[in-house]
């Protein structure tokens, strides 16, 4: 029982980590109704930039900001120059392209930074809250952060007129022009705030995974299995399909082994997909014909 | 993501209804092939004979595995570009084929051809009887239960219930045979007729199915699935079995080509496989055939080209050829052979 | 018609051309071969891309071997191609090497995946297949692979030890183990097993995997902790030592922790652990490492430290793989100087085996190469050492593993 308890908790850790990359996933999908394979990358590549600014000197707040800041608006410059030419392909043409981003990002930074694994600072305490031996106060604090950035997010998408016009641009390009919003722009905001949550779902994980360019290739699988898991519209539900995702990783790591950890979670999440095809939380769409 | 699936086929194609029509309807409204076309498929057949005995043996070997994956991107496209169910794990069914003609030739002493239609049959059937709770899921949930599968294969494989016939992490290896007896062929280039011979087969079977009732159902099924299930075509039962023919093609490409390579091991199906089928048949061109070689040349030839250029970051030249491609050619290779063709029409 | 007059010092300058490539295509055409091709496929991209490190290394080194003269007059040129940890990639760029590049031998194809499936093809074709980059038992083996070189410490080996050394030191251990689900895990665990057999396989109350594509092994401490085993052998590559070690001491577990050796750089793993998480881990060494202040002075580790400051300057001082790839390349290089003038493969695999006593400074002192005709495994010898939380120190002889 106290095992339990421990991979319950441990869990919920790990799937700290699924979770806030799933909300920047479930971002650029609410803004762009395409899910961005090349995520993870972006957010280890950003992680690499603080990386390097520590190295110089800066202090990590200062750190950490200008990487958001940064990439965000990297997000903006990729979204206009390299996604705006292939937006009217076919979907799996621009999924092509984010493959291609995949390769980009993690060649360049194996090759600038190597592949040794490189340990990155955390902004938490190093003893455990309360001396317990189940969490680090570093995850603990990167779960809060996950939590602070999903009530941005849902108070962005639901009570600002920004985020109202961002949503509308997804869901009806045509209609949302003839209202005036500049759906291009409202794309390339999407995709700068994805990569700013994703860098700083990148600073939070660093510290538990250590920094390497394969950091997040693991990841990505179980953050896009949490995000579609909890549905893929409801950022609430992305980050809660993490963390689900992340206590059965290891529940079923505990009672069933660890050489079928991979497999057993997987199959559990596609049958709960197939149960409920629109994810847990997600909206069930009604089609007319 | 709405339940509509029109999300599934071009953007552009409900914004703009002027679009030329894709490749695919262009082949379901012809039955037959224009005397040109005969002529050059004839050219290319020729080619195709000849080159074993210009070339070495390394790059008859090379030739093999790019027939074996033109096998495996034909199965892929069948379900992706025809049918519009996306998969990011068809590296799965080619790592069942793979594995079940090294199975058989190590463990049961089949000799290497009689492998490849049981290895075939294998995956259609496991292709199938994955189709059947997949009909459940559509694109993106789709996407993420056949990526899942792409990356679960290796960890299946190299479980140790399995271990005494898949040899675990070790692999199986597998003895090449040589050409039967009195005919002067090399190893390499015996492979390669042999592979040439179902490739041959195989798409000839693929064309005859595409381009009658059956493709325009798949098509329909694409489209406009309500429609077509209004029109009495059984989604269901279509789309579970083009899951399973798709899973039987790329069960003998795979098949195919471990014979060729000689070795199989979980290592050498990782997702990294899958995502590379998946870059063939864009690349190549969706719903067409012919887009099935032009992909396999691309993904077994061009990372090498890359690697010559350069030897800093090969794989990240390896992205930029990716997305110059998307943006050259957003469908496909074959999708400009089309569009050129029709600019210069009986040329 | 006006003839157009070549002026003499053309005539003259083309004869001496002309006289000159002659003289050259004569001599060409009777010496040896002008350079010594040797090929590779190394990891450049893909999972295992982290020791792609040991083909630069390589490269590195043959430069600063031909800027002084080459290996007997002649430069050496290595053709390193990529295979992404993919073995029909490895066969592909292997056949690539020997039909096209026409190289001499192979040397140090890196990964058990990828020699297991050039294996047999290399020993068919007869072309030597030098000091393979992996620890597996299987490349020892020259009765059926006459051509094949081993270089690594065998893993099985290594388990041994540590078997060997529980059964020694702690014979009542409770013994938990973590290892990476794939052959060199499971190799690993083997050696472990074969000491730890019979009677005493009990010993071993639990075990755990992990995939390279897991986030964190965090999960498999927890297990293997609450398993009550007071004794822990952590078969893991660096990732996923560095997160094991900091788990382990995060969650009040003291057991007597035994890291293999892939694990164990200082600079790599230790200290991003932790290195007060680290005091008190057991390993195995047989070279230096560079991160290890004991070696600080030493002038093996300078020599190092100034070639790599000067030939591969972006590469990683603290990456024990480029200590590694420093070895391996200097024993291919003394087997190309015993080769002299005769460079056919079939002399080459000769002098491979003829390797006596080779004493390469940077590893441990008391350990040397050796091969012979029954023995192709270069390295079989190790030592046990310990952690004090600033450097790694040797206790014990220097041990060999049982054939």
């Amino acid at each position: 029982m106290d095992l339990l308890i421990h991979q319950i908790l441990s869990g919920l850790a790990t799937g700290g980590i699924y979770a806030s990359v799933a909300l920047a996933l479930v971002m650029i999908y609410q803004a762009t109704h395409l899910v961005n394979f090349a995520q993870g990358e972006m957010a280890m590549f950003a992680t690499y930039l603080a990386w390097t600014l520590m190295q110089a000197g800066v202090p990590y707040w200062g750190a950490f900001f200008i990487t958001v800041v940064a990439a965000f608006i990297g997000g903006v410059v990729l979204e206009r120059l390299v996604i705006q030419p292939v937006e009217n392909a076919p979907i799996l043409s621009v999924v092509i392209v984010f493959i291609g981003l995949v390769f980009i990002f993690n060649s360049v930074a194996g090759w600038i930074y190597s592949y040794t694994i490189k340990p990155f600072p955390s902004p938490f305490p190093s003893e455990p809250l309360f001396g317990n031996s189940y969490v680090t106060s570093h995850e603990l604090g990167s779960m809060a952060v996950t939590l602070v950035v999903l009530a941005l997010v849902f108070v962005f998408f639901r009570y600002t007129p920004l985020g109202l016009a961002m949503r509308a641009a997804a869901q009806n390009p045509v209609s949302s022009r003839l209202v005036g919003v500049r759906v291009g722009w409202m794309l390339a905001l999407g995709w700068g705030l994805a990569s700013a949550i994703g860098a700083i779902a990148g600073i939070m994980v660093a510290p538990i995974v250590f920094l390497e360019p394969n950091m997040m290739s693991g990841i990505l699988l179980y953050a896009f299995a949490g995000a579609l898991l909890g549905g893929i519209d409801s950022p609430a539900g992305a980050v809660l399909g993490g963390f689900v995702v992340g206590v059965l990783e290891n529940v079923v790591g505990m009672y069933l082994g660890t050489e079928v950890k991979l497999t057993v979670a997987l199959v559990i999440i596609v049958a709960v997909l197939v149960a409920r095809p629109s994810g847990l939380f997600g909206k069930v769409h009604v089609a007319r014909v | 993501m709405n339940g509509i699936p029109t999300t599934t086929t071009t953007a552009a194609a409900t914004a703009a209804p002027t679009q030329p029509a894709s490749p695919a309807r262009d082949a379901a409204a012809r039955s037959s092939l224009s005397r040109r076309q005969i002529l050059g498929l004839a050219v290319l057949l020729a080619l195709a004979c000849v080159l074993p005995f210009v070339l070495g043996n390394y790059r008859v070997f090379q030739l093999t595995l790019a027939l074996a994956y033109a096998i495996a991107l034909l199965g892929l496209n069948m379900l992706t570009g025809y049918n519009g169910q996306i998969s990011l794990g068809h590296g799965a069914f080619y790592a069942i084929g793979a594995y079940t003609a090294a199975i058989l030739m190590d463990k049961f002493g089949f000799p290497y051809w009689a492998t490849i239609p049981v290895a075939g049959g294998v995956c259609l059937v496991a292709g199938f009887l994955f189709g059947l709770p997949a009909l459940r899921l559509e694109g993106l949930y789709l996407a993420l239960a056949t990526f899942a599968l792409g990356v679960a294969m290796p960890q299946i494989l190299k479980h140790n219930s399995l271990e005494h016939w898949t040899g675990g992490s070790m692999g199986v290896v597998i003895a090449k045979p040589d050409a039967p007896g009195g005919i002067p062929l090399s190893q390499d280039q015996w492979l390669y007729f042999f592979t040439l011979f179902w490739a041959v087969l195989l798409f000839f079977c693929a064309w005859n199915l595409l381009r009658g009732r059956i493709g325009r159902a798949l098509v329909a099924i694409r489209d406009q699935p309500i429609a077509a299930q209004a029109m009495g075509v059984n989604t269901a039962l279509y789309k579970s079995l083009t899951f399973g023919v798709s899973a039987f093609y790329t069960g003998v490409a795979g098949a195919l080509a471990s014979i060729a390579v000689q070795f199989v091991s979980p290592d050498s199906f990782s997702i990294f496989l899958s995502l590379a089928l998946v870059v063939g048949v864009v690349v190549g061109g969706l719903a067409s055939i012919s887009g099935a070689l032009y992909g396999a040349l691309f993904i077994q030839f061009i990372p090498n080209v890359a690697d010559q250029i350069s030897k800093a970051a090969p794989w990240a030249l390896y992205g930029v050829f990716l997305i110059g491609f998307m943006y050259l050619m957003p469908s496909g290779v074959a999708g400009l052979v089309q569009v050129i063709r029709r600019r210069f029409p009986g040329k | 018609m006006k003839s157009v007059q070549f002026p003499k010092s053309l005539w003259l300058a083309a004869s001496l051309v002309l006289g000159g490539a002659l003289a050259a295509g004569h001599a060409a055409g009777q010496s040896a071969p002008k350079e010594i091709k040797l090929g590779q496929t190394m990891p450049y991209s893909g999972p295992a891309s982290a020791y792609g490190t040991i083909g630069k290394v390589h490269t590195a080194y043959f430069k600063k071997i031909n800027d002084e003269g080459g290996v007997n007059g002649r430069k050496i040129n290595l053709v390193s191609l990529d295979d992404g940890y993919s073995p029909p990639k490895a066969v592909e760029q292997v056949r690539k090497l020997v039909e096209q590049e026409d190289v001499l031998a192979l040397f140090q194809t890196l990964g058990t995946p990828s020699n297991s499936a050039i294996h047999k093809y290399v020993n068919a074709k007869k072309v030597p297949h030098l000091f393979v980059a992996t620890g597996a038992t299987k490349w020892n083996d020259p009765k059926n692979y006459p051509w094949t070189f081993g270089f690594n410490l065998s893993y099985q080996t290594e388990g041994e030890i540590y078997g060997r050394y529980l059964l020694k030191n702690k014979p009542n251990a409770k013994v938990a183990i973590l290892y990476q689900n794939d052959d060199y895990g499971k190799d690993l665990l083997a050696g472990v097993k074969r000491a730890l057999s019979g009677p005493n396989a009990k010993m071993i109350v639990a075990e755990a995997t992990y995939e390279v594509t897991d986030p964190t092994v965090d999960s498999q401490i927890l297990t293997l902790k609450a398993s009550g085993a007071d004794t822990f052998i952590n078969i893991t590559t660096p990732k996923f030592a560095a997160q094991a070690i900091r788990k382990v001491a995060d969650s009040g577990w003291k057991p007597l922790h035994l890291l293999n050796n892939v694990g164990a750089s200082v600079g790599s793993v230790l200290t991003p652990a932790g290195l007060d998480k680290s005091i008190d881990l057991v390993t195995v060494q047989y070279y230096k490492d560079a991160t290890d202040p004991q070696w600080k002075d030493d002038p093996a580790m300078l020599e190092w430290r100034a070639f790599m400051a000067r030939y591969y300057r972006e590469g990683n001082v603290e990456d024990a793989s480029n200590i590694y790839g420093y070895i391996t390349a200097q024993l291919m290089v003394q087997v190309l100087k015993q080769c002299g003038n005769d460079l056919s493969r079939e002399n080459i695999r000769k002098q491979a085996e003829n390797v006596r006593n080779f004493k390469q400074s940077l590893l441990l002192p008391g350990i040397t190469m050796n091969t012979g005709p029954a023995d192709h495994a270069p390295i079989e010898q190790a030592q046990l050492s310990k952690f004090n939380g600033k450097q790694w120190v040797l206790f014990g002889e220097v041990l060999g593993g049982a054939q």
